[in-house]
């Protein structure tokens, strides 16, 4: 077992099967999966204090595949997949919010979605004001709060 | 100035008034009892907060919601958090711990209680009535407006009038679809109050719409206490001590409150003396600290002759309703603040309830929480169809709450748990709660209402969360005012009825809830009690 790290060699690995169940690489929106190495990496350095339920996920996973998630023919390694998900509880809600956290922060897939890569501060963000005569119908309408 | 005391403990030379906590209304009490130029000292058991370590400041920003920055004590877990056993309540406590308080990470909307509120039992023969009236408070709340720096518009006639101090956040895309919405339904809007400064104010910066301003807003432009209140309360010579955590409060052969015994930033054991304390500890946090103060004397707990300290809990619970539309919204590029209606507010017995609710209405959120949540609600497929499935999602959400108005039950209670502790080996809270019939009727209608209001926007896809899990904000009711000591722990001034030097100026004093987010209605209370108290100061304990 590795010591510099979160996770087992073989949790990476099934991590890494699993993120690409869930979220592939896509030509049409120009985006990588969520095995990516850059996303895989941000996902194991910022576990933090989810690398606990994370790894009691991946064991359940391990359970279910009975083999590393990878080593699985694409057929079995999804229906395992969705097997776990299926499952749900505390350490798979873990597992996937990680995987969604890390791979929606990623700054290919955030630009992808018309946003920019970058923190809300210090810029900020512009915001419309609208169309104010809107309120009219509501400005005509009597005193509605009851009088005590 | 220090002194040791039996080699364990420190003594503090004695204080005239001794609040505890620095949150919403502690700061605002302490600033305000600041003219009378007495010895003020505020106990607080967290820090103050840096606005450069905030979430929005890096990438992570949302992930930080689910971690050091959660609303909730019990996974947020910070050094100055205390934890709450809140398993037998389906709707969990979230606060914060530090100098600000809950307005750390509120989301700053700011209605007032209406004056149907302060008479429910006479207008609607439920619950009690609250020993003073909405027109007592009104020159507090404009008071607290000024102080806190309040955005809004004038003219609203779901409320009684008040004059904003700022011009109201913009309608943008998500305003603008449900304000269309609204008034298709022929249905009351109105631009919310909110603390958010939307022009300079007061030393504190506009809003530049980061958009993420319930974990903590980076930019200074949502007021918190510790950038309104707190810097005034200290040039005006009150002493803030921070990382304090107050374990009990003692009293003397009188009965009086002698002071408090509190854990200091090294975890010492200290005692500091009072002549008076003001417990702003909020509606979990002040029941807390009376039950663990019982002594001989006061064998239930401080002040709790009447048996209610801790008990009438009043979450208001909020039943959400979102779904998506084919347009984009403002989604995270905005506060979240944006309309409320009244239309519901008001008791109309043919809907089959008492008493009403407030509609929030949110603008929508970021790309990391819309994939939780859509994830969570089995919105979003894994594999192939996952991209084109979050780009329909993503940025499109529309959606609101009702507020919904929680009445008193003496079985949703605040006690001490008999195992759980802090890390002082403080006990800590544990909460036991139950939706009521009435509120539970309440927030099916708001669901139908809320479904309608969607429907007239187009949206398809609706996600319901009621009641809100993490939605346990509102902490109130557990040790409320009155005029009866059998039937309220403290008097219409706020001075407990059994220990005449002891008072409350937070959350805990609601009689009843209104339907309402509560913090402008708790600072326009704790600045009455103030004012109450400089009025009395010759005769306070009489
Ligand atoms: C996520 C979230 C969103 C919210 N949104 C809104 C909103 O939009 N509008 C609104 O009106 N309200 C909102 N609220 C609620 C609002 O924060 C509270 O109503 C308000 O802060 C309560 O004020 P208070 O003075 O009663 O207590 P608090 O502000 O909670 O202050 C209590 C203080 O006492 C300290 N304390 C407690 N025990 C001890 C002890 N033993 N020793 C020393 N110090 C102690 C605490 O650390 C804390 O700082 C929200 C709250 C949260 C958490
Ligand atoms: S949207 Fe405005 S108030 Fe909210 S965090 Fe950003 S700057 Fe602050």
């Amino acid at each position: 077992m590795s010591t510099d790290g979160p996770l087992t060699p073989t949790q990476s690995d099934d991590l890494r099967a699993i993120a690409a169940v869930m979220i592939p690489a896509s030509t049409e929106f120009d985006v990588p999966g969520a095995d990516d190495p850059v996303i895989q990496a941000d996902i194991v350095t910022t576990l933090g204090r989810d690398a606990c339920l994370v790894r009691e996920a991946l064991d359940e996973l391990a359970c279910l595949a009975s083999a590393p998630l990878a080593a699985l023919d694409p057929a079995r390694r999804e229906a395992v997949a969705m097997e776990l998900r299926a499952k749900g509880g505390a350490a798979v809600e873990t597992l996937t919010r990680v995987v969604l956290q890390c791979y929606y922060r990623d700054d290919r897939v955030v630009r992808s979605l018309g946003l920019e890569p970058r923190p809300p501060y210090p810029r900020g963000h512009v915001l419309e004001d609208g169309d104010w005569s809107l309120l009219d119908p509501v400005r005509a309408r009597p005193p509605m709060w009851r009088r005590a | 100035m220090l002194r040791r005391v039996h080699g364990k403990g420190s003594m503090n030379d004695p204080v005239d008034v001794l609040i505890i906590g620095a949150g919403a209304s502690g700061a605002a009490v302490a600033w305000s009892l600041a003219e009378t130029k007495m010895h003020i000292l505020c106990l607080e058991q967290g820090g103050w907060m840096n606005p450069a370590t905030f979430p929005s400041t890096g990438r992570d920003w949302e992930a930080r919601f689910f971690g050091d920055y959660s609303p909730s004590p019990n996974i947020r877990a910070r050094p100055e958090d205390y934890p709450i056993n809140d398993d037998n309540s389906p709707i969990k406590v979230v606060n914060f711990n530090g100098v600000g308080g809950g307005t750390v990470m509120y989301t700053a909307h700011f209605p007032r209680l209406h004056p149907s509120d302060f008479r429910v039992n006479s207008l609607d023969g439920v619950a009690e009535d609250w020993p003073i009236d909405y027109d007592t408070l009104v020159p507090f709340f404009e008071e607290n407006d000024r102080m806190m720096g309040v955005s809004g518009l004038a003219g609203d006639p779901g409320v009684p009038p008040r004059n904003p101090p700022m011009p109201p956040l913009p309608l943008g895309r998500s305003g603008t679809m449900l304000a269309k919405a609204m008034n298709r339904l022929g249905w009351h809007w109105w631009p919310s109050d909110t603390t958010v400064a939307t022009v300079d104010y007061e030393g504190r910066a506009r809003c530049i719409n980061l958009g993420h301003c319930t974990p903590a807003c980076a930019q200074g432009a949502k007021a918190s206490t510790d950038i309104t209140y707190w810097p005034a309360a200290l040039r005006a010579g009150v002493e803030l001590r921070t990382h304090c955590r107050v374990r009990e409060i003692t009293t003397d052969e009188q009965g009086m409150a002698a002071g408090v015994v509190y854990y200091d930033a090294d975890g010492i054991e200290q005692f500091q003396a009072a002549h008076v304390i003001v417990l702003a500890c909020n509606g979990v946090g002040t029941p807390r600290l009376l039950l663990n103060s019982a002594s001989g004397r006061f064998p239930n707990g401080l002040a709790n002759s009447s048996g209610l300290v801790g008990r009438n809990l009043m979450f208001h619970p909020y039943a959400q309703v979102y779904g998506y539309v084919a347009e984009e919204t403002d989604s995270n590029r905005a506060p979240p603040i944006c309309l409320w209606s009244k239309e519901f507010y008001e008791t109309d017995l043919s809907r089959g309830f008492v008493r009403g609710y407030t509609f929030q209405f949110g603008r929508g959120v970021g790309p990391v929480a819309e994939a939780v949540a859509s994830e969570a609600k089995g919105l979003l497929p894994w594999g192939a169809g996952h991209h084109d499935a979050f780009r329909r999602l993503n940025g499109h959400r529309l959606g609101m709450s009702a507020i919904c108005e929680d009445l008193p039950e003496e079985h949703n209670r605040v006690t001490l748990d008999p195992v759980l502790k802090d890390s002082h080996g403080i006990p800590a809270p544990r909460i036991d709660y139950t939706l009521g019939e009435n509120t539970a009727r309440m927030m099916e209608h708001g669901i139908a209402r809320a479904k309608e209001i969607l429907a007239a926007a187009e949206a398809t896809d609706i996600c319901v969360n009621s009641p809100i899990l993490y939605g346990g904000w509102h902490l109130l009711g557990t040790a409320r005012m009155g005029e009866d000591p059998a039937r309220s722990v403290v008097n219409r001034w706020g001075r407990s009825h059994d220990v005449k030097n002891l008072f409350i100026v937070d959350g805990s004093l609601f009689v009843t809830s209104g339907g309402v987010n509560p913090t402008s209605t708790i600072q326009a209370l704790a600045l009455y009690i103030a004012d109450q108290m400089k009025q009395r100061l010759a005769n306070l304990f009489d």
